[in-house]
């Protein structure tokens, strides 16, 4: 609630005047209408938020979001294509006090490193895992990953993905709740603000339970991808909405 | 600590951890696994961690991660194991990562693999071949020491001999000489100061702060591993002075060999022998200089011919290069076969000793090697 007895301690701001400190520029060469910024900004928010900006280590895997490597001013190490959540055990056995987080896309997290994901969290390691889904390939131009809806088209299931020739999508959050080792598992998205709000309420949970020790932390962010969808950027948020969130239920899926 | 009786994998780890491994990732396989069961055993006793790894993958992205937050890692199996590790053996090596990389192998048909690897780029992987389980504990702590020096994966090359042998060893730790602090290593401190890290094979670096990026640091690391050529080729030799015949044998194949030359010395003939103790870099000027004035070159290797390249590439004369090492392994598939004996080095090197006298099955030439 907002207190209107004593004046605000700074004036108002709209939130696009602003960005995170740790975010050194604003600049990036990702395409138009492409959601993986919004997600950025997020996560950069929470680890101000909650003053981690000297314990973070980002583990990065290899998609378009990887550029947040270069522009963002906290450790980083770039892995191999599905290794992060691998490597962030190796860091996070070694720096324990440390946020250890991963960052990957569909592509990285369930093509490639779906083992190791589970594994990880079977595991309980105390890092939290980013997905940040858009059901594509967007780095390679629009190629079918794991997560791409069923009826979507991409370059590699150009009349939209069908079960009988391609197989059914991997809903990997949902694997995931079933692990012991997972403490929190949630899926959010950032088309729209109100789930914008909510998905910044769900980093901030994750990074809250790692600290806590309380286990595997995993946060999946439905993002848009205008470019490999093949729809016009302005039309990436509603298009969101009817593929993707429709067979990805949002909210939080365990622990929360 | 002084010497005791120890079982090579049991005695690896604990020279690891002597130099200061405080990690280690793997995934059972014959015959490394006596070298994952030491660590398992003795690294929550030295406060460091051992993870029994989902696949040898994953045990060397661990290791990879754990060296990038600035501790000694190690990771190893056997060279099946090592076949899924390469691209993250070239990954650490393009961006500039120690990490020490245990063979245990089945045999002696992985030296290709220890020396040319299978990685994408210019890379290379400092690789010691121990003689035995002594020598595979003292050359753990160098490498330990090397890969942290050069920043490179490192490999040692050992076998079922080196991992189930007892031995008296002394594991106690070993001074190679200073290293530099490890200022590049990640622990999330500097976030926030516009002088956080980032670790990448491309090495663009910051916006603020970029890099040399990919063209410039692959070059960099490519002029490293030939400053690491010209200065850390490792072997040992005897008799090569007067020698008309030099049997070169790398790993626990070399003590065969040179039981049986000095056994042929006694005999009056005029031979000696040589053991590349590093398989990259291959000691070339040292192998020259020693077969400068041989008239023949032998080749015991248990493989269809591997080191035998890195000899005739290494020798003045590779005419004089003659391969009689062959395939041998055990009916397990497991372990070295019938050639790992002195009665089949000595008959396959008195058969080579006088070229118009070839012996029964061996031939030379590489055709003759496989049918052998």
């Amino acid at each position: 609630m907002i207190n209107t007895d004593v004046p605000p301690a700074e004036p108002n701001r709209r939130i696009a005047g602003f960005s995170p400190e740790l975010l050194v520029t604003e600049e990036h060469p990702l395409c138009p209408g492409c959601g993986h910024p919004i997600a950025w900004r997020m996560l950069l928010e929470v680890l101000e938020d909650l003053s981690l900006e000297s314990r973070a280590i980002g583990v990065v895997g290899h998609g378009c979001y990887t550029h947040i490597i270069t522009t963002t001013d906290i450790d980083f190490l770039q892995c191999l294509h599905g290794r992060a959540p691998s490597a962030a055990t190796g860091v996070k056995r070694v720096q324990p006090d440390a946020a250890v987080f991963t960052l990957q896309g569909d592509g990285d997290l369930v093509n490639e490193g779906l083992q190791e994901t589970l594994h990880t969290a079977a595991r309980g390691e105390a890092i939290t895992s980013i997905m940040v889904n858009n059901g594509v390939f967007g780095d390679t131009g629009g190629h079918m990953t794991s997560t791409t809806v069923i009826g979507q088209r991409t370059k590699t299931s150009i009349d939209g993905r069908d079960p009988d020739r391609h197989g059914f999508p991997i809903p990997v959050a949902e694997l995931l709740c079933h692990l012991p080792g997972a403490a929190y598992v949630a899926r959010g998205a950032v088309n729209t603000a109100p789930s914008i709000a909510r998905t910044k309420k769900m980093l901030r949970r994750a990074f809250e339970l790692q600290a806590a020790g309380a286990g595997f932390t995993f946060v999946e962010i439905l993002t848009m991808c205008p470019t490999g969808w093949f729809v016009p950027a302005k039309d990436g948020g509603d298009y969101l909405s009817g593929s993707m969130e429709a067979a990805y239920p949002l909210g939080e899926l365990k622990g929360g | 600590m002084g010497t005791q009786l120890m079982k090579g994998g049991s005695a690896i780890a604990a020279s690891a951890i002597s130099a200061g491994c405080r990690f280690f990732a793997g995934y059972p396989m014959e015959p490394f696994t006596a070298l994952l069961e030491g660590f398992s055993v003795q690294m929550p006793g030295a406060g460091g961690t051992c993870i029994n790894a989902e696949s040898e993958i994953e045990g060397i992205n661990m290791a990879l991660g754990a060296s990038a937050a600035g501790a000694r890692a190690a990771t190893g199996s056997c060279g099946q194991g090592l076949a899924l590790m390469q691209e993250a053996i070239a990954e650490a090596a393009l961006n500039e990562l120690p990490l020490v990389v245990f063979n245990l192998a089945r045999g002696q048909q992985d030296y290709f693999q220890a020396t040319r690897g299978g990685g994408w780029g210019d890379y290379r992987t400092i690789a010691l071949a121990p003689k035995d389980a002594a020598e595979a504990v003292e050359h753990t702590q160098l490498l330990f020491h090397l890969a942290d020096l050069y920043r490179t994966p490192v490999l040692l090359y050992g076998d079922y001999l080196v991992s189930g042998t007892y031995m008296s060893v002394d594991t106690s730790p070993r001074h190679y000489g200073d290293l530099a602090p490890k200022d590049w290593a990640l622990d999330g401190t500097l976030g926030g100061t516009r002088r956080s890290r980032v670790i990448w094979t491309w090495r663009r670096g910051k916006v603020w702060d970029p890099g040399p990026g990919p063209d410039k640091h692959w070059q960099a690391v490519a002029d490293k591993y030939e400053r690491i050529a010209a200065t850390e080729a490792r072997h040992e030799s005897s008799r090569t002075e007067d020698a008309d015949t030099v049997v070169v044998a790398f790993g626990t194949t070399a003590p065969f060999v040179e039981y049986v030359v000095e056994e042929l010395r006694g005999d009056g003939v005029r031979i000696g022998w040589f053991r590349p103790v590093s398989l990259w870099p291959f000691p070339e000027l040292a192998l020259a200089e020693a077969t400068e004035s041989a008239r023949r070159v032998l080749v015991y290797e248990l493989n269809a011919g591997q080191m035998i390249d890195d000899v005739r590439l290494s020798v003045t004369d590779r005419t004089k290069v003659v391969p009689i090492g062959r395939v041998s392994q055990d009916e397990s598939g497991l372990k070295q076969g019938e050639l790992l004996a002195v009665d089949a080095v000595r008959e396959r090197i008195v058969g080579h000793l006088d070229p118009r006298r070839p012996a029964p099955g061996a031939r030379s030439g590489r055709a003759g090697q496989r049918g052998a």
